[in-house]
């Protein structure tokens, strides 16, 4: 007889872990487009099976909800089945004992209440509002909508040149992306149902380093329409491109010296090489877009000058203002603003940290890039403070994880409170207002309060604000575009309303945001402004994609890019991180599950020629 | 060529060559049930998956190219059990009452399972039920959702062929099924009632609305004269599910059938074929001397579905249809006002009926505006499957009739009629005649030849140019209505001109209409068909539609000359008098 034992778990239990992982997997997977009700049902069903059975709601309830919901999915539900669910809902998560059964009712609530439009389309007509659009996930999911199973089968066979012509085809920006997109086409790859997404992102920077020099794009014939681009990033020079292959005139105007925005003025060299960018801005070039830096439009040349000269103007200034704190001490000498510090950077005026303390406020990947070219210009300490958790933290996770490598610190959970500046009036530490982390706001995010702890001083020589951007649309406002909040106001084909031949987008409209948001919002600027002007170009690709090899390769573990040594890595400007090898891009390339071809795929949707 | 291996056998095919396609070459027969070649590749059913030596899973073989050296198994333990279980699945799914299922004996599905032996069905039924499973009866095309398997062939040829996209998925999820596209009922749609869907649907999920047993309840009323046409197109098809050849199933053979079935009256729509050519190619020659087709032609208008696409898609074009009826049309109307006077009877009396290629047709002949002071002109429209079910439900044995002439007086008709039945018979029939008509004298009767459509549509389009009056007339023919979206962008992008354009909504023309019969081996019969009709008008002795003695007896008698008021109140038609769902 044993008075205690020591748990083991027992095989069954075991498998079972290892399969709600791989559910864990699965559902953070989940293809876009699929109908609410039912997958609420079978969530539903999933929390069922978790309930110890003690309790009425949760036992009984659930139960009930489920045949419920089958009901509305069958149509053959009552009148008031809508109404009962919801109420009986309510209730279990009213009374139900333990978390398994509120929380399982509390997910019903939310379903029955945030698509209720749904749940009634089942009942009164059998039909559901969402169905399969786009069944490849990652091409689906990027904003460009790239067509990535393409590429990546090119890749495989070693044909990277065809590669990037195939990415060209929807992002001018082959080379800038492979070194900095956010990569959201990995969030969702259906390879995460085997083990893990795809290094997509890692795929495309093995392709556009191995590829050659490649000859102009081929444009259609001169359709006689002069365009003008306000703004050399990436959104106006993706819509000078295509508009240039389509046939049109494009002149683009750039305020500072050098085209492409952000990507040089803003994300530093260790990420993204000028001679990398300059690849895609050389390619760009060759469509014969007529370039004018050193340009403002609203003190050199007026708005409506543009809209009477143009046939048709695109408007893609970006975000390049900063955002303020709004906090006392804020003026103060060394306090500088990310944007305008990394913009120095980016034109060759870096200031010398040696030997200083610095400290940048903000959770961001601008605040990351303020944070690791400080570390580089000789700082003696960087200090990354941020309000929230270092879960929350906005910023790739991959950046956060370099930057400490390299040697900064970071205070999570430090609100900025005041600034205190020395005697010649420069900023001599940041007062800070300890927090701790509370409830969840309606962001589904949780939010931080003030703790009971006294404020907290942090010595610096220098202060980086990184909390945000804002845009500088006021000569666009007064030149009659409309503006909400800074921001341009587009629809969703990027015209402006209100005005006879204006379009706009990237930053400028969406705010600060992504260089994919940004090539996509050209590329839908290109697209309209061409049906605007009457014409119905299109832009494909001749290149043929291989065929889908018959099966898959079993789980295997993902290819992750290394980072060079952090300590050699923070005392230069040199590329921080190393690509693939061959041995590594081909594996990984492999790892594919082709949805152009496999599935849906090759029913509807797998693949887009031509747009 | 690619070396590959099948169920050991060593064999060489081209490269690209499918798995299926190398097997087949090799002697050996994959099942398969979604598969049609070049329209649906997807590999739904799962019915073809083999092994291949190497490979963790089965491949489907429908849509996976051979490599060198590939080593394919389509019948080892795993293969079979497997194709069983799917077909046993699908099965589950499926309304299995094959005695009250029109395909049977004609489906893919019953033909697989049978083959596979398959008795006992592990797998519990799981039928849709209620209202999920409902469909309007009066509609001219019925949809059964409990014998759909979702193998998508209608999906895709309503897609890729016609470019109508009247069908999609709906739904996601194990609720995922085949319905009218964009949340849609199928009465709002614009569905063109072309019935492609039902010729490429390998079970009996989509039939045309059966008709039969109001024409059985006509021939059994005394009180009623029966009156039936038979359309060009049927002949050429009409014995293929009774097993009949060409040299058996022969058109007079088929009037012995109809008056054995119990038709009072046999009569050949290619005689008002005929009578279309007189009035549209009248209009034409007014159309074309009046200078109104130098922007835009004149189209035909004998294709009914033809002409719902056209107001569905293009309403501002609607008034470039040719005004006359369809050869169907103008063969009721003619019989309620002309053969009720021959007859000496009320018009009332007669009850006209059409044997049709064509599922669109029994929609034209409900139309409101096709109709005359005598009534409706033609009141039942049966398609060449409808015929047949009828032939078999009173288990005649056409082959064993001698063959019988049709009646008078409508029964003359000129190989020009027969030729309505193929892409580009029309345009060539009118040519002929307009030819006649403004010349004085008769062309070679092949001197049109060049506009034979192409019956498999892969062309897109034929075009053609001919002198009339010193003047050149530029003709094009179409069929499928992708292709004819494409002509009319043409058109309408002033890419193209023409003064006269054929349109048939089936591919080949109505040799390959939505109404003939199903191939039982998936096969594309439009080409085959439509060279019966043409072989016929080559051997006819009447082959200008003009020539037609009855025609001329009509026009005598009752008409006057084409384009007559007369004509006009009989035989032609205001294309705005109704409505597609969402025409303004």
């Amino acid at each position: 007889m044993r008075r205690l034992s020591i748990d083991t778990p027992d095989r069954a239990q075991q498998v079972v872990q290892d399969l709600c992982r791989d559910m864990g997997h699965r559902v953070a997977a989940n293809p876009p487009g699929l109908c609410p009700v039912d997958l609420a049902l079978n969530f539903l069903r999933l929390c069922h099976a978790q309930t110890c059975g003690k309790c009425v709601p949760c036992r009984i309830g659930l139960s009930q909800l489920e045949t419920l919901i089958e009901s509305v999915l069958d149509q053959t539900a009552d009148e008031g089945t809508i109404d009962l669910i919801e109420s009986t809902a309510a209730a279990i998560a009213d009374s139900a004992d333990c978390a398994i059964g509120y929380e399982a009712a509390a997910m019903v609530l939310e379903g029955v209440r945030g698509f209720r439009e749904d749940y009634e389309l089942h009942a009164r007509e059998g039909r559901c509002i969402c169905s399969l659009k786009q069944p490849v996930p990652c091409v689906t999911v990027c904003p460009a909508h790239v067509d990535i199973p393409g590429y990546i089968a090119l890749i495989r066979e070693g044909r990277f040149q065809d590669a990037v012509d195939l990415i060209r085809k929807d992002n001018p920006f082959p080379y800038s992306c492979a070194y900095v997109c956010e990569h959201p086409c990995e969030k969702q790859c259906r390879r995460r149902l085997v083990d893990d997404a795809i290094n997509i992102c890692g795929l495309k920077r093995y392709a556009v380093d191995h590829c050659g020099e490649e000859p102009a794009p081929p444009a259609a014939p001169a359709t006689g329409k002069r365009v003008a681009v306000v703004g050399g990033g990436p959104s106006g020079l993706t819509a000078a491109y295509y508009l240039c292959r389509m046939g049109h005139s494009v002149t683009l105007f750039e305020q500072r010296d050098r085209l492409g925005g952000m990507l040089r003025y803003g994300i530093p060299d260790y990420r993204l090489p000028p001679e990398v960018l300059d690849r895609d801005i050389d390619y760009i070039l060759k469509t014969g877009v007529e370039v004018k830096t050193g340009v403002c439009i609203g003190s050199d040349i007026q708005v409506a000058d543009l809209q009477r000269d143009y046939d048709a103007l695109y408007v893609a200034i970006g975000a390049h203002a900063d955002k303020k704190l709004g906090l006392p001490g804020e003026d103060s000498a060394n306090v500088l603003s990310a944007v305008e510090f990394l913009r120095n950077c980016g034109e060759g005026h870096a200031p010398d940290f040696t030997g200083k303390r610095v400290v940048v406020i903000g959770g961001g990947n601008v605040s990351m890039d303020a944070t690791r070219t400080s570390i580089r210009l000789g700082a003696e300490s960087v200090t990354c403070v941020y309000r929230r958790r270092i879960d929350d933290m906005t910023a790739l996770p991959e950046e956060i994880e370099d930057a400490l490598a390299e040697g900064c610190q970071i205070l999570p959970l430090e609100a900025p409170d005041h600034i205190e500046a020395d005697s010649e009036g420069k900023v001599a530490a940041l007062w800070t207002r300890p927090q701790i982390i509370g409830g969840y706001g309606r962001d589904g995010r949780p939010g931080p309060r003030d703790a009971a702890q006294r404020k907290f001083r942090i010595p610096c020589d220098y202060l980086i604000i990184a909390i945000g951007q804002r845009i500088e649309s006021d000569n666009f406002e007064k030149g009659g575009i409309e503006t909400s909040r800074g921001a341009l106001k587009a629809d969703l084909s990027g015209y402006v309303p209100g005005t006879p031949n204006v379009f706009a987008g990237g930053d400028a409209v969406t705010g600060p945001a992504t260089v994919i948001r940004a090539v996509a919002a050209g590329k839908v600027g290109a697209a309209n402004i061409d049906s605007f002007l009457g014409f119905d170009h299109v832009i494909t690709c001749d290149v043929q994609i291989p065929p889908a090899k018959l099966s898959n390769i079993p789980p295997c573990g993902r290819i992750q890019l290394k980072s060079r040594n952090p300590l050699e890595a923070r005392r230069d400007f040199k590329l921080a991180s190393c690509g693939m090898s061959e041995e590594e891009a081909m594996q990984e390339a492999s790892r594919c599950l082709r949805c152009d071809h496999f599935g849906y795929g090759i029913f509807k949707g797998g693949r887009t020629t031509q747009w | 060529m690619v070396n590959v291996t099948v169920n050991g056998k060593a064999v060489q095919v081209p490269e690209q060559t499918t798995i299926l396609e190398a097997a087949r070459l090799a002697g050996v027969e994959i099942p398969h049930l979604c598969y049609l070649k070049h329209l649906n590749e997807i590999g739904a059913c799962r019915v073809c998956c083999v092994e291949i030596e190497g490979e963790r899973n089965l491949v489907p073989s429908c849509n996976n190219p051979v490599f060198e050296g590939m080593v394919i198994r389509t019948n080892s333990d795993r293969v079979r059990r497997t194709r069983r279980i799917n077909v046993e699945l699908i099965l589950s799914q499926h309304d299995c009452h094959c005695a009250t299922c029109l395909r049977s004996g004609n489906c893919h599905l019953q033909s697989i399972a049978n083959d596979l032996g398959i008795l006992e069905n592990p797998y519990p039924r799981d039928l849709v039920t209620g209202v999920r499973a409902l469909w309007p009866r009066d509609f001219p095309l019925y949809r059964d959702t409990n014998k759909c398997i979702k193998c998508m062939r209608c999906i895709q040829v309503c897609d890729k062929v016609q470019g109508v996209n009247v069908w999609d998925l709906s739904g996601t999820g194990s609720r995922t099924r085949v319905d009218v596209s964009h949340n849609r009922r199928i009465k709002e749609s614009d569905c063109v009632l072309c019935g492609q869907c039902i010729t490429h649907c390998p079970v009996g999920a989509l039939r045309e609305r059966s008709d039969t047993e109001k024409a059985f309840d006509a021939i059994a009323d005394p009180h009623r004269i029966t009156v039936v046409q038979i359309a060009p197109a049927v002949r050429a098809a009409w014995g293929e599910s009774l097993g009949l050849g060409p040299e058996k199933a022969t058109v007079n053979r088929m009037a012995a059938t109809l008056r054995a079935l119990g038709f009072d009256y046999i009569f050949d729509t290619s005689f008002s074929a005929d009578l279309t050519i007189m009035e549209e190619g009248t209009e034409f020659l007014h159309r074309f001397r009046a200078g109104e087709t130098r922007e835009l032609p004149m189209f035909t208008s004998c294709c009914p579905g033809w002409v719902r696409y056209l107001k569905g898609h293009y309403p501002r074009l609607v008034d470039r249809l040719s005004t006359a009826k369809s050869p169907q049309q103008m063969f009721g109307a003619v019989t309620k006002n002309h053969f009720a006077k021959v007859l000496g009877v009320e018009p009332e009396r007669l009850y006209c009926v059409s044997i049709m290629p064509c599922v669109a047709k029994k929609a034209e002949c409900d139309l409101p505006t096709m109709r005359t002071d005598a009534g409706q002109d033609v009141d039942l429209c049966l398609t060449t499957r409808e015929l047949v079910r009828m032939i078999r439900s009173e288990r005649l044995h056409p082959e064993t009739l001698p063959e019988e002439a049709f009646d008078a007086p409508m029964g003359p008709y000129s190989g020009a009629g027969v030729l309505f039945g193929t892409t580009g018979g029309v345009m060539e029939a009118a040519l002929r005649s307009a030819y006649y008509l403004t010349e004085g004298h008769n062309p070679p009767a092949d001197a049109f030849r060049a506009v034979q459509g192409d019956a498999t549509g892969a062309e897109g389009w034929t075009e053609a140019e001919f002198t009339l009056e010193s003047q050149p007339v530029r003709t094009a023919v179409v069929s499928g209505l992708a292709n004819t979206r494409k002509l009319i962008e043409a058109i309408l992008t002033h890419k193209v001109h023409y003064d006269f354009v054929e349109v048939m909504a089936c591919p080949g023309g109505c040799a390959g209409g939505g109404g003939q019969p199903q191939s039982r081996d998936d096969e594309e019969l439009a080409d085959s068909r439509g060279a019966v009709l043409r072989a016929l008008d080559k051997g006819s002795a009447l082959r200008f539609s003009h020539e037609n003695p009855a025609v001329q007896a009509l026009y005598r008698e009752e008409l006057g000359e084409p384009g007559s008021e007369a004509a006009e109140a009989w035989l032609h038609t205001d294309h705005a008098g109704w409505k597609m769902p969402g025409e303004a």
